[in-house]
């Protein structure tokens, strides 16, 4: 409906430069690589995708972008502060500014608070309002605002649906009115009835309280429907970024190729249509090929991807591509 | 053309028996299952889809039993038998594969073994040396790399896609007649997913088996089914050959749910939604289920039971005013 195409954001919200994010495993010497240096950047008041499949380090990045995690090394800037290597204290007034919402909404409340207590928990360690009238005030606007009926202020979590209780962790994170929102995974729980529902309303309150996105998902027709930008993940790395409809019309790294043909279309007349399907596993992330992380399962790999680690190029048109022989 | 079923369900009934009341999970379901098809049976969490499958298995439990109707598998009634006479059937004729492949596996025994342990209940004849050859035949068969490698593997030490790989394995040693996959793909990534779609649909072109395809994501039933059933609040609401049910879906509520699904290509500014949530089975609306979410609900709606009729030929919808199709009524 609106002109989003033409008034492209430009302001960079948060960059991420040469990010590494490794885990112990306790054997000696043995880490795993769960994000491997990336580089990226969020462009303020955009809905940026983070795709991937399981196991390919997405939630770790989003989590190591927002301080959730301690980051092994690399910078990542918010406004030009250098937020990778602050301590806690340092990073507090931060943190309001960015927010998360979980996957799992029965995970992600407390099932011994009430819907109160949940959503003004943030405003009240934030100590936002003066007054505890003040703060009820404050969590009845917001329960409005993400459509969960004022009077249901004293239930519980578990009187609540998944969808409610999805609603319920939206208007926490959005009580300290952040500028960033990690969303990770936050429909892959819901039926799809329900989660169209809460994508519209995800939708909505980007636009009433001026957000900004990082949307981790794996479902490629989800993020088709939310997303401006698409960044692919594969082991750690970033393979591809691109606009939206660049990505979905024209990838240009073999594994979105393979991302996008392996999506189940829900029409029986597309379902002999030529698909690739991709064979192989997924590599181990603790002994990583030495060269292109994906080149285990490319059937276009030569040998400079067995051998040379692909940089993410910069291609023009805002696309950025991490491979030898990109397609197209 | 008269097809044979391998099963029949007529009028079941199962219900759950709680402090609360009466819960009707499965509430009269007519499903059949011709020989060498794939059916899907849609529908969201909770709509008594799992439900179904586990009357059929006698996977209810306590405080859940069925009450009423039959089961007819190639030819021989088994609602009702006892345990051990539905154990000669149930993992060797009728097998099943679960949502979750960590949890359907004992994580402290080596794959090869659990699978072998299926094939030596159901046939004591066989002897153990032939056992694990049959084993490493079906890993290879069902697309495991280095079957004897794995064949020592603990469930631990798989991938997701590898693990349900094995579960797939271990339903199809026996050869069975009805293979029930409940929601075999949801804990997969796109890429395995379609792996394991494919693997499904070439084993049954292979040995001729039906399959009966649970699940939530009508994408999937589009990619695989030969016919599907929608089920909400216990009950079909639609039921068609797939082609018939996407090209001319009857039912508000199937087309409440093919229309929520993002697409991609469509690029919408806002996605179609249906108003509410899945009533609580306790206290279910006097008439159509679906009443207090459709849109196009009129008075009648509200005051009587709906029964399934059919439409056309093989098209069944559980609705007083289904959705017209323009190129149906014109000719």
């Amino acid at each position: 409906m609106n002109d989003s195409m033409n008034t492209a954001p430009q302001e960079v919200l948060l960059r991420a430069e040469h990010l590494y994010k490794n885990y112990s495993t306790g054997k000696k010497g043995r880490e795993v690589h769960a994000v491997s240096d990336v580089n990226l950047s969020i462009m303020k008041g955009e809905t940026l995708a983070l795709v991937g499949e399981s196991g390919c380090g997405k939630s770790t990045l989003g989590r190591t972008l927002i301080h959730m995690l301690p980051a092994t090394s690399g910078s990542i800037y918010y406004q030009d502060m250098d937020i990778a290597a602050m301590d806690d204290k340092q990073f507090k007034p931060y943190r309001r500014k960015m927010q998360m919402i979980f996957q799992d909404p029965y995970a992600s409340l407390d099932p011994r608070m009430t819907v109160r207590n949940i959503i003004a928990e943030p405003l009240e360690t934030y100590k936002v309002c003066a007054t505890k009238e003040e703060t009820t005030e404050r969590v009845l606007k917001l329960m409005d605002a993400v459509g969960i009926p004022g009077e249901f202020l004293n239930r519980y979590p578990h009187q609540f649906s998944g969808g409610q209780r999805q609603r319920i962790g939206i208007a926490r994170a959005i009580a300290l009115q952040p500028e960033l929102i990690i969303c990770d995974e936050p429909v892959s729980a819901l039926d799809v009835s329900v989660q169209s529902q809460v994508l519209n309303l995800l939708k909505d309150i980007q636009h009433a309280f001026e957000l900004t996105y990082l949307f981790i998902g794996h479902d490629l027709s989800v993020i088709n429907f939310v997303a401006d930008r698409v960044c692919v993940m594969f082991l750690g790395c970033i393979c591809e970024v691109a606009g939206k409809d660049e990505l979905y019309s024209k990838p240009l790294h073999p594994y979105s190729e393979f991302l996008l043909d392996a999506i189940p279309v829900a029409d029986p007349h597309r379902r002999n249509r030529q698909r690739k399907v991709l064979t192989g596993e997924i590599p181990s992330p603790m002994d990583l090929p030495k060269g292109c992380c994906f080149c285990t399962r490319c059937p276009y790999a030569t040998d400079i991807c067995r051998k040379e680690r692909p940089e993410l190029r910069d291609l023009g048109d805002g696309r950025q591509v991490a491979c030898h022989h990109p397609l197209g | 053309m008269e097809e044979k079923n391998i099963l029949e369900i007529r009028g079941l009934k199962s219900y759950f028996f709680t402090d609360n009341g009466v819960v009707p999970a499965v509430d009269g379901v007519d499903l059949d299952i011709p020989e060498g098809k794939i059916i899907g049976l849609v529908g969201e969490s909770g709509c008594g889809k799992s439900m179904t499958v586990r009357s059929v298995m006698g996977l209810l439990k306590y405080p859940g039993r069925v009450v009423e109707g039959s089961i007819r598998f190639d030819g021989r009634e088994i609602a009702g038998l006892k345990e051990n006479e539905l154990r000669d059937i149930c993992g060797k004729d009728i097998s099943m594969i679960f949502q979750e492949p960590m949890t359907s596996l004992n994580p402290v025994i080596k794959v090869g073994k659990q699978v072998r342990e299926t094939l030596l209940i159901h046939d004591r004849s066989i002897s153990r040396e032939e056992a694990d050859r049959r084993v490493i035949e079906i890993f290879k068969k069902v697309g495991i790399s280095e079957p004897e490698k794995r064949f020592n593997s603990y469930p631990h030490q798989l991938s997701g896609g590898l693990r349900q790989r094995v579960m797939i394995a271990m339903a199809m040693i026996c050869k069975p007649k009805l293979l029930i996959a409940d929601e075999p793909t949801t804990a997969l990534d796109v890429t395995i997913e379609a792996q394991i779609l494919r693997l499904m649909k070439e084993l049954r072109d292979e040995t001729g088996m039906s399959v009966l395809l649970i699940t939530h994501n009508l994408g999937v039933v589009a990619e695989l089914c030969d016919y599907i059933y929608v089920m909400y609040a216990g009950k079909i609401v639609e039921q068609a050959e797939t082609f018939e049910l996407f090209d001319h879906t009857a039912h508000p509520y199937t087309q409440g749910l093919l229309d929520s699904i993002p697409r991609i290509g469509r690029n919408a500014d806002r996605l179609h939604t249906i108003p509410g949530v899945v009533p609580n089975l306790l206290h279910l609306p006097k008439g159509c289920a679906f009443c207090n979410r459709c849109e196009l609900a009129e008075k009648s709606c509200h005051d009587q039971g709906v029964e399934l009729r059919e439409i056309s030929p093989g098209h069944k919808v559980r609705c007083i005013k289904p959705i017209e199709h323009k190129e149906v009524t014109g000719s």
